[in-house]
């Protein structure tokens, strides 16, 4: 729902540069665009939004690190970046936020959380496991690893387990060829990884506690 | 910040050097074996056998044998001991008390360690990459003081231009051509970009740059701020680095501590401060126009060319952008000379290149060798061939923007127009070896996967001719595709690769032409006969 755009400004789909002046990725001077959207029935959305922000500490860690970076609209990234960081996925409540904070158009926050593979719209899950799939692992074997976890735990690549323990993913290379095939699991690199050690780690994350 | 100070804090961290070095190897590849564990280790036995005074334990960036890590180097004896771990380290202490340690020793008279010539590399594996005093004492930010104090803008970029720095991010383009079009371009202000977006599966020559010697890439932006008359730095770095993107923030941070990086550097006019800004997984954002999309926040779409960046970039403003490599070679040519740099290398590409040697091959790791080294000597000699001896088939190098070098071709010479000749691309340093284990059409077919998912949607070729070509392989390799198909596919690539709007488009194609070039029979191999009429015709109705 946030990518309709009903009631952007006009100008809301070209690039910064095009608009008015060198100052444009000041703060204020977008802000008549703001009213405008701030009076249409969005306004009631993001004013929820405001308020659920309000007793959320998280929200408060965010709206300090985008003064950090002066509300500047070009920080647009390092504040997802912070976003996910502190809530582990952007959902559209944290992506309005953004928007209202920086007095970025809702569809400009979507369209960047959207574009980058970095940023995850959906929670992950207690645990994750990215396969890397660069050239050295990929002639290394690196698929047949995961297949072989994709079923063991019945999803594919990119899914979580419906129980939401773990997160499988997969990524471009990690930079690790020298030691290939390469698993991150939890956020460390283990090297030289066969189907039979990757099992082995999401079996013991699968039954733990169950 | 001044001379005197900078040979000060030489002289300091020089004196307070011990008669025995352990350098433990804390880039990524030993990492994650392990070595953080093996320096503690070491630090604890150092303690509890009384000999602070006689042994430092330091951390250091890549000591090149990958695939062996952990890795410690001991000075001054100089010996390389691998696979090391957490339990056996303290025996290494063994060799500062003359003893032998029985741990595994790698043999640095191997060609892997010999054939290779250290100048991007040459800090790498030997300076503490969290420290900005252990970068001074090997003659860090000299060359930046250098080329301030004592040298013209304009001197500063003929020296780039003599010495023949040509872009390592892969194309190639002349840097010292690339600074004197920024430095004429007139705009309020200017910028300097470090592009270390590394998108390249299988490269990570930029990856340990950044984690064993980030300060030689800062020295080196300085330095080309100085020249085209820049005031503010950025490093456009991948998400998936995170060490990496650690220690650049402590580089920056201690940099500007020391006053090297700021105002008024070393005294001169120069003002110069560095921002970091993280990537976010879009392999299309090392396409130039698209990193400066992301870096002003937006989408990481590219845009046709011209203007170029270098007339008009961020924010419309002249922008140079460089590759890390390129950056990490300048302040080398300062302090050494053009000449030097210019004699090193063939005789359209100068200097060194670094590679990241990997696949199956039996040492993997970073290698950097001068320019118009065979192919040959850095997969079979450095390399040590195929494991279990099997045959080489082929070489891969430039990424999915690269093709593959079959194995009687590998006497060629690395150079950017050798490669080019053959089909494929020197490319920012990704060099995967393949054996006979190795499918070609499945490897085509893995880079066009590759290109599929990260087209950025923009341009019609590229978006949807990559679809296609990926279908069109996935048919081959199944066995359900004719020679018509085989066609088609052909006929797309040539279509692709010449009206895509960015430089991912119109490579997309090169993994599928370089193999259908080389290794044409493992597509026909897999092609079913075209279904001929049988003769009678077909009845009118169905």
């Amino acid at each position: 729902m946030l990518s309709r755009g009903r009631c952007l400004p006009p100008y809301w789909d070209r690039p910064l540069m095009e608009r008015s002046g060198s100052d444009r990725a000041m703060p204020g001077n977008q802000s008549n665009a703001m009213i405008a959207t701030l009076a249409t029935p969005r306004r009631k959305r993001i004013q929820e939004v405001l308020t659920r922000a309000g007793s959320d500490k998280r929200f408060k860690i965010l709206e300090a690190h985008m003064k950090k970076h002066q509300h500047r609209q070009d920080a647009l990234i390092e504040i997802l970046h912070k976003a996910q960081e502190l809530f582990g996925y952007l959902d559209d409540d944290q992506l309005l936020f953004v928007a209202h904070g920086l007095k970025l158009p809702p569809s400009r926050v979507y369209g960047v959380a959207t574009f980058y593979h970095f940023f995850r719209l959906k929670p992950k899950g207690e645990h994750t496991c990215v396969v890397c799939m660069g050239t050295a692992c990929y002639v290394k074997g690196a698929d047949k690893i995961l297949a072989a976890i994709e079923q063991f735990a019945g999803v594919r690549a990119g899914e979580t387990t419906p129980d939401g323990r773990v997160s499988i993913l997969t990524a471009r290379c990690i930079g690790a060829c020298g030691i290939a095939p390469a698993v991150v699991y939890d956020g460390n690199v283990a090297p030289r990884q066969t189907p039979d050690s990757a099992l082995a780690t999401i079996q013991s994350w699968m039954s733990h506690g169950s | 910040m001044d001379l005197n100070q900078l040979l000060a804090i030489k002289e300091k961290e020089l004196g307070s050097r011990k008669p025995y070095t352990l350098r433990v190897c804390t880039a990524a590849g030993c990492l994650s074996a392990g070595s953080d564990k093996v320096k503690e280790q070491l630090e604890r036995a150092v303690a509890d056998a009384g000999l602070r005074d006689q042994v430092e334990v330091r951390c250091v960036g890549c000591l090149r044998l990958c695939c062996q890590g952990p890795l410690v180097h001991v000075d001054p004896v100089n010996e390389l001991y691998q696979k090391v771990n957490a339990e056996n380290a303290a025996a290494l202490l063994e060799r500062v008390r003359g003893g032998k340690p029985a741990l595994e020793q790698a043999d640095l008279q191997h060609p892997f360690f010999t054939k290779q010539l250290s100048i991007v590399l040459a800090n790498s594996g030997v300076v503490d990459p969290e420290r900005i005093e252990s970068y001074i004492a090997a003659d860090g930010y000299r060359a930046l003081h250098d080329a301030v104090i004592e040298m013209e803008p304009r001197e500063v970029i003929q020296a780039i231009t003599t010495s023949g720095l040509r872009g390592r991010g892969g194309a190639g383009f002349p840097t010292g051509l690339k600074w004197s079009t920024v430095a004429k371009s007139t705009g309020p202000r200017k910028y300097v970009v470090c592009n270390a977006d590394e998108g390249d599966p299988g490269a990570f020559m930029d990856r340990s740059v950044l984690e064993s010697d980030p300060h030689s890439v800062l020295e080196g932006m300085a330095i080309a701020a100085y020249a085209v008359g820049a005031e503010q730095g950025f490093i456009y770095v991948r998400a998936e680095y995170p060490l990496a993107i650690r220690r650049l923030r402590l580089a920056i941070d201690q940099a500007r501590r020391l006053g090297i990086l700021g105002s008024g550097i070393f005294g001169s006019p120069l003002n110069f401060n560095v921002e970091l800004r993280i990537g976010a997984g879009a392999f299309v954002c090392g396409e130039e126009t698209a990193l400066m999309a992301s870096i002003e926040g937006r989408r990481g779409t590219p845009r046709p060319r011209p203007p170029f960046p270098a007339e008009s970039g961020l924010w419309g403003c002249p922008t140079l952008i460089n590759n890390v490599e390129t950056f990490a070679n300048v302040p080398a040519i300062i302090r050494n000379g053009a000449e030097w740099f210019a004699s090193i290398g063939t005789e359209k590409s100068k200097g060194t290149k670094v590679f990241a040697l990997a696949g199956r091959v039996k040492n993997t790791g970073l290698i950097e060798v001068p320019m118009g080294t065979t192919l040959r000597t850095i997969v079979e000699e450095m390399g040590g061939g195929a494991p279990g001896g099997a045959r080489i088939k082929a070489v891969q190098t430039g990424g999915p923007s690269g093709g593959c070098v079959p194995a009687e071709l590998m006497d060629v010479e690395v150079d950017y127009e050798s490669l080019t000749r053959l089909g494929s691309i020197m490319g920012s340093g990704g060099m995967i070896v393949m054996d006979e284990t190795t499918d070609m059409v499945d490897v085509a077919r893995f880079f066009m996967e590759f290109c599929k998912d990260e087209s950025c949607g923009k341009c019609i070729p590229c978006r949807a001719g990559t679809v296609q070509m990926h279908g069109l392989l996935t048919k081959i390799l199944e066995g359900r595709a004719t020679a018509r198909d085989l066609a088609i596919l052909e006929e797309l690539c040539d279509m692709v690769k010449h009206t895509s709007l960015c430089g991912l488009g119109q490579t997309a194609p090169n993994p599928v032409l370089s193999t259908l070039r080389f290794f044409r029979h493992e597509y026909e191999r897999r092609l079913r006969p075209e279904r001929v009429p049988t003769g009678a015709p077909r009845p009118a109705t169905l």
